[in-house]
């Protein structure tokens, strides 16, 4: 129903775009030999880096597996230090089970929420700003910064050390975090709850999960041919997912600058 | 003499042998350089031609196949280690020192499995990298794409089961933290939210099922090691098949319209 204007639109936009200039598809090549020799190269050159980086450098081996003696601290592999790195500004059903499986579900969709024809076989960032804008930022700076932020700047305690710092396990870091209704100006309002849900948590993540993202819809849907293409279903998915996304950063600021700890306490989960 | 080795050559070339197996020679003609392709199971997997563009490094950075170089060389160096470990607490430890000190070239191999390993997982993100930043998830590309993410995930937990492998400090305690997260699932972990309406309990939660138990031992061990060397390589395999046959259904690799 919504859809079919939306794909009949979509098809019109991709005849209309601007065709790059490129050679047309008949310029082809056999495979053999101008691919298939590229691929020899290239996996002799990758086995001989292997093979001498493997006769140079041992893979880590420590003293026999005992669960008694737990160190300090215990690291995922590196692959996983983003999701750990989480944990420090979510509690671990968030950072290691609801946004891991909204990064999965949300690459997976990319396809279906990103319309735009353009851009589609070639590198360009002038035609598909917010779509390579919000996939950089996600990537190298959330991603890749926090896996290097656990891999080489966290030591005993899961505190911050510089690589040059030598570790100590008694490091004192004084622990001031406090939930945001005993903040600042927000002590103001006394904390109300029902049924031991906080209501001030509660209102701001409507605000920011919903009211927001309906209200900029309502506002600029009308004039928005962008937003009239993507059609509600699909504005409601980009919305949730980037709003999700930057919950992150956003957390990560609250905590650094103000030391808030939760946005919301309930009795069964914490923001 | 010159004259008695051409006829030998023209003999072996004619024999009923030879062209049963080789189908055509080797006379660079453009009939020969599509056949090389056509008549070779392996070769196949590459169409007779493609887009001049798609050869170029720049654009792929050739990483889906150095991807799927490091996946063989995995599949390879994993099975030379699995004649020599064993997934059992008492022995595990003690068979990869064997591998290390004893087994000729034991070390060289077990180095070359893990140096891959994380090869490999920083490869599928240049990979998934490139193929966002030229757009190439678009239609009709759009299903491969997802096939790709699957991939990803797949690539990171064989990584990741393969750690708990040595049964060392290094690998119970990364596996530990891990696992962990389980705990917190909604529903399905007893510390998660909402456990209580599930009925779950330490014993019998996500992590439990996981690890076959409530901290990783004995059994974690010889689950994983299923994981990983049957399960998640077949599943895997699998995937790629349909991701590399998807790419020549979809048109070859992706370019300007
Ligand atoms: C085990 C992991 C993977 C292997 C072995 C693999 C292998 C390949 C290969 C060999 C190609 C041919 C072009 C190239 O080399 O770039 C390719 C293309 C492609 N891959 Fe992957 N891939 C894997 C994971 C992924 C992931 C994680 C994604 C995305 C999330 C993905 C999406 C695609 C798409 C959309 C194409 C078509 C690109 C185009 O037409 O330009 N693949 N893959």
């Amino acid at each position: 129903m919504a859809e079919a204007p939306g794909r009949a639109a979509v098809a019109e936009k991709a005849k209309a775009a601007p065709k790059p200039k490129i050679k047309p598809i008949e310029d082809k090549v056999h495979c053999w030999p101008y691919l298939v020799r590229s691929e020899f190269v290239c996996s002799i050159i990758l086995m001989a880096l292997l093979m001498v980086w493997s006769l140079g450098i041992d893979a880590p081996m420590e003293e026999p597996a005992n669960p008694t003696n737990t160190p300090n601290p215990s690291k995922a592999p590196w692959y996983f230090l983003g999701l750990q790195e989480m944990l420090v500004y979510f509690d671990p059903w968030m950072a290691g089970v609801v946004l891991p499986t909204l990064i999965i579900v949300g690459l997976m969709v990319i396809p279906f929420i990103d319309i735009n024809p353009k851009g589609n076989g070639y590198y360009t960032f002038q035609e598909r700003k917010f779509a390579v804008t919000t996939f950089l930022f996600g990537f190298l700076v959330l991603w890749v910064s926090l896996i290097v932020t656990g891999v080489f700047l966290r030591g005993p305690g899961w505190n911050l050390f510089w690589p040059w710092e030598v570790w100590d396990p008694h490091k004192v870091v004084a622990l001031t975090n406090v939930d945001l209704p005993y903040w600042g100006p927000f002590k103001l309002l006394g904390n109300p709850k029902i049924l031991d849900v906080e209501l001030l948590g509660l209102t701001l993540v409507i605000l920011y999960l919903i009211v927001l993202p309906v209200a900029f819809w309502f506002r600029k849907s009308k004039t928005s041919p962008i937003l009239q293409e993507l059609g509600p279903l699909r504005y409601g998915i980009v919305a949730f997912l980037l709003l999700t996304m930057l919950g992150l950063p956003i957390k990560m600021f609250l905590r650094i600058a103000f030391n808030i700890k939760y946005i919301w306490v309930t009795p069964w989960f914490n923001v | 003499m010159f004259k008695r080795l051409k006829d030998l050559k023209k003999t072996i070339l004619e024999s009923q042998v030879w062209r049963s197996m080789f189908r055509h020679d080797y006379a660079d003609t453009p009939r020969n350089r599509t056949l090389q392709i056509m008549s070779n199971v392996w070769m196949h997997l590459h169409p007779p031609k493609v887009r001049r563009h798609a050869i170029r490094i720049r654009f792929t950075w050739c990483m889906g196949g150095i991807t799927f170089l490091l996946f063989l060389v995995l599949t390879v160096t994993g099975v030379v280690l699995m004649f020599y470990y064993r997934p059992v607490a008492e022995y595990a430890y003690a068979d990869m020192k064997y591998l290390q000190f004893d087994v000729p070239f034991g070390m060289l191999v077990r180095n070359m499995h893990r140096w891959a390993a994380h090869g490999m997982v920083l490869t599928v993100w240049l990979h998934m990298f490139r193929v966002f930043m030229t757009g190439s998830y678009k239609s009709p590309r759009e299903f491969n794409w997802v096939i790709g993410v699957i991939l990803l995930t797949l690539t990171l937990l064989l990584s990741f089961t393969g750690y708990l492998l040595p049964w060392d400090q290094l690998s119970i305690w990364a596996v530990t933290v891990g696992t962990n997260m389980a705990r917190a699932t909604p529903l399905l972990g007893h510390e998660g939210p909402f456990a209580h309406l599930a009925g779950v309990t330490p014993r019998y939660d996500a992590r439990a099922f996981l690890l076959g138990g409530t901290i990783v031992g004995p059994p974690t061990l010889l689950r994983f090691y299923v994981l990983h060397c049957i399960f998640l390589p077949i599943l895997a395999s699998l995937l790629m098949i349909v991701h590399f046959w998807r790419i020549r259904k979809d048109g070859g690799i992706s370019g300007p319209l």
